[in-house]
């Protein structure tokens, strides 16, 4: 008997006379495909390993600080020499404190105050921002005049890149930035323990300054605060009502068809647009102040619009259909079935994609060059109505600084940027959990 | 157990002199251009059970759909004709759906208790239109359509975990102690046992049978066995036409038109 007369036999009948299904190539084209996806989450996660160490590996330096803490004399012949402060308060504003500092650190060293090649070098050493420092001191408490205090100063930026260890120290001395006579005071000072390396608050805290010590995100900080604040009062309702009203109440023709296809546009429209357009409607045709973090955030409103919508259209979708029929069936209003069964089954979604909107909007610059948030802000604003920066404007304009301790910044400064993209992802995925599970 | 005794089962309860609780008068209804359903005209007996049965898109969901206008949700539906609840035209634009749909509630084809609590499941229709004057009223509400659907045994220790964690059947129940929560007049159920296993079909078949004393109930269905136990008046859809209506046994033993004969027999269907 043959084969062919009897294929059901041959099926059964032992292991070599089995059918040939194609098994072995299919394993290995599934084994192939596999393997395609693990070389390209380890590519993706190699490269996002690389990112992070560059940045962390250059801006964690960022955040401690080189400090000289020594005796301080508030000589009363430098700062008020006419003794004339109860009279007139100004004098303790505009004493000559940098002076002071000098002195201070002079006799911390053992370097006469008379040499006066000595005391240029001493001028670069401590920070300039020394000045306010001591003056803040003073003006909160005159009394001090005339006594002796140890008071922690900052170091110069160069000085901290050199005992952050940043600066190559065989090259020849005029062709760096730290002379050998400032290498020897750091050691100096680092073995009578003057030297400390505290955490850096200045850099969350200063506003602009062309000195790198001095130099900090608090206005940045503050900007950015603002403007998402702004983006969330505003984008968030705006974008829930349109979705809810072009998802669940519209009729479906034509004019919502055109209305769909244009936020679809709009969320491909590149953002310095949106800068342009802010600048033309809010600050040329409304008159809004410059630089204010209100244009920005109502710019990057405009821009967050059409994610919200569309996140929170598909959320809206994505409710079945029978929960609806269910609302209705028992007589429920259509905004009963609305208010009270598909947007809570939706929220999850539309905060997903709230916050991945907001998280784009930090990180946007190009529509914050335009109207005019680029800019040299010393002071943190009080509203929104006054001059800010934003984190990533201020990255961008540290990133074109020429000093050695404003690439650490930058790097800082990224850091602190990721931190709170970080923090904004958390908070989306514990809000996720915290409505799914009232579900 | 053969069609006829099933039949009889269900005594059909005579109110001979009461007016029908719903007439459908040359209803029709089209989804945009086409019809899906042709001069039906139906009465619907008040305290009865009536079973709508045909094949897969005869028609039957659509009539079904068209008493508490569920069909409005529908984009492009439109239906002619005339339906009246008792002396209202329901399609009249004085009458609000808000509250058609609350002297007409409707049990759907699968399962869809809303993802909250039993309590809130119950709770939800009587809130919304008002019925209950206080929490205590309200408890009593809940409390007595969770008896009446047969489920309060089972539910009475966990009223206030989600309704999405019961079983199948019990999801029904619960669907339809929802419906029963608002008082309505008339009960819709569209093919409410297919989804369900034999177990839980008879146990909602007994319930139908114990709510029809206090509603008057349309059902929809592709089981005969399931229109011959429950209902007492039996319509027959073909093609979006309204074949054949009549008392229950008389459809299942003496049909008087050929169609009709041809699919309780199993020719077509």
């Amino acid at each position: 008997m043959t084969d062919a007369a009897l294929p059901h036999a041959t099926v059964t009948t032992g292991a070599s006379t089995r059918r040939d299904f194609g098994l072995k190539r299919r394993h290995a084209a599934e084994f192939r495909f596999r393997l395609y996806g693990i070389v390209a989450i380890i590519i993706g996660l190699g490269f996002l390993a690389i990112l992070l160490v560059s940045i962390v590996g250059k801006g964690y330096t960022a955040f401690v600080q080189t400090a000289i803490t020594v005796p301080v004399e508030f000589s009363a012949s430098i700062i008020d020499k006419d003794n004339e402060r109860a009279t007139n308060p100004r004098v303790l504003v505009s004493a000559n404190y940098p002076i002071i500092a000098r002195n201070a650190v002079a006799k911390a060293l053992g370097v006469s105050t008379d040499d006066k090649a000595a005391m240029r070098e001493i001028a670069k050493f401590v920070s300039d921002g020394s000045r306010s420092m001591l003056r803040d001191i003073v003006v909160a408490d005159p009394s001090v005049i005339g006594t002796t205090r140890n008071v922690t100063l900052l170091a110069a930026a160069d000085i901290d890149s050199a005992n952050k260890g940043q600066i190559d120290l065989t090259v020849p001395q005029d062709k760096r930035k730290v002379s050998d006579l400032q290498v020897g005071w750091l050691e100096q000072l680092k073995q009578e323990g003057a030297i400390s390396t505290p955490f850096n608050w200045g850099l969350i805290t200063f506003g602009a300054s062309s000195r790198p010590e001095t130099a900090g995100l608090g206005v940045a900080l503050v900007g950015s605060l603002y403007m998402m604040a702004i983006v969330l009062l505003c984008a968030l309702p705006i974008g829930v009502a349109a979705s809810i009203y072009l998802e669940e109440f519209a009729k479906k023709n034509r004019f919502t068809d055109f209305i769909e296809v244009n936020i679809n546009n709009l969320a491909a429209v590149p953002s310095i647009v949106f800068g342009l357009l802010g600048l033309a409607v809010f600050i040329n045709f409304f008159g809004m102040p410059r630089s204010a973090p209100i244009v920005g955030g109502l710019v990057l409103t405009l821009m967050t619009l059409p994610t919200i919508i569309i996140a929170t259209r598909a959320a809206l979708r994505s409710v079945p259909p029978s929960i609806r029929s269910a609302a209705l069936g028992i007589g429920a209003s259509k905004m009963q079935m609305v208010f009270d069964h598909v947007l809570p089954l939706a929220t999850p979604g539309i905060l997903t994609g709230t916050i991945i909107g907001l998280a784009r909007a930090l990180g946007e610059t190009a529509p914050l060059l335009l109207i005019g948030m680029v800019a040299f802000v010393a002071d943190r604003p009080t509203t929104p109505l006054d001059p800010a920066t934003a984190l990533p404007v201020q990255i961008y304009m540290w990133a074109n600084e020429a000093e050695r301790a404003f690439v650490e910044r930058t790097s800082g400064a990224i850091i602190v940027l990721l931190l709170f993209l970080a923090l904004m992802n958390l908070a989306a995925i514990l809000l996720r959990r915290r409505f799914e599970r009232r579900w | 157990m053969s069609l006829e005794s099933a039949a009889t089962l269900a005594a059909p309860v005579s109110r001979p002199n009461a007016p029908p609780k719903m007439t459908g008068e040359n209803v029709g209804v089209f989804y945009g251009a086409k019809q899906a359903l042709f001069d039906v005209n139906l009465k619907i007996e008040q305290f009865n059970v009536t079973s709508l049965i045909g094949p897969s898109g005869c028609g039957k969901s659509t009539f079904l759909r068209s008493l508490n206008r569920m069909n409005d949700t529908i984009d492009g539906c439109r239906v002619t004709g005339k339906i009246n609840l008792d002396e209202d035209d329901i399609y009249d634009p004085s009458i609000d759906v808000v509250e058609l749909r609350a002297r007409v509630g409707m049990v759907f084809q699968k399962p869809n208790p809303f993802p909250k609590s039993i309590y809130e499941n119950v709770a939800y229709g009587p809130k919304i239109h008002g019925i209950a004057r206080n929490k205590a009223d309200l408890d009593e509400i809940v409390h007595s359509s969770l008896r009446r659907a047969g489920l309060w045994n089972e539910v009475k220790d966990r009223l206030q975990e989600p309704g999405t964690g019961l079983s199948g059947g019990q999801q029904q129940r619960l669907c339809i102690a929802r419906a029963i929560a608002t008082k309505p007049e008339v009960l819709l159920m569209d093919e409410p046992c297919s989804a369900l296993d034999p177990i839980a079909t008879a146990v909602i078949e007994e319930l139908i049978d114990e709510l029809r004393e206090n509603f008057t109930i349309v059902i929809v269905t592709h089981s005969m066995q399931q229109a011959a136990r429950v209902s007492q008046k039996t319509a027959f859809f073909h093609l979006g036409k309204l074949i054949e209506e009549g008392k229950t046994e008389d459809i299942f033993t003496n049909p008087k038109n050929k169609q009709t004969q041809d699919y309780i027999t199993g020719r077509i269907g």
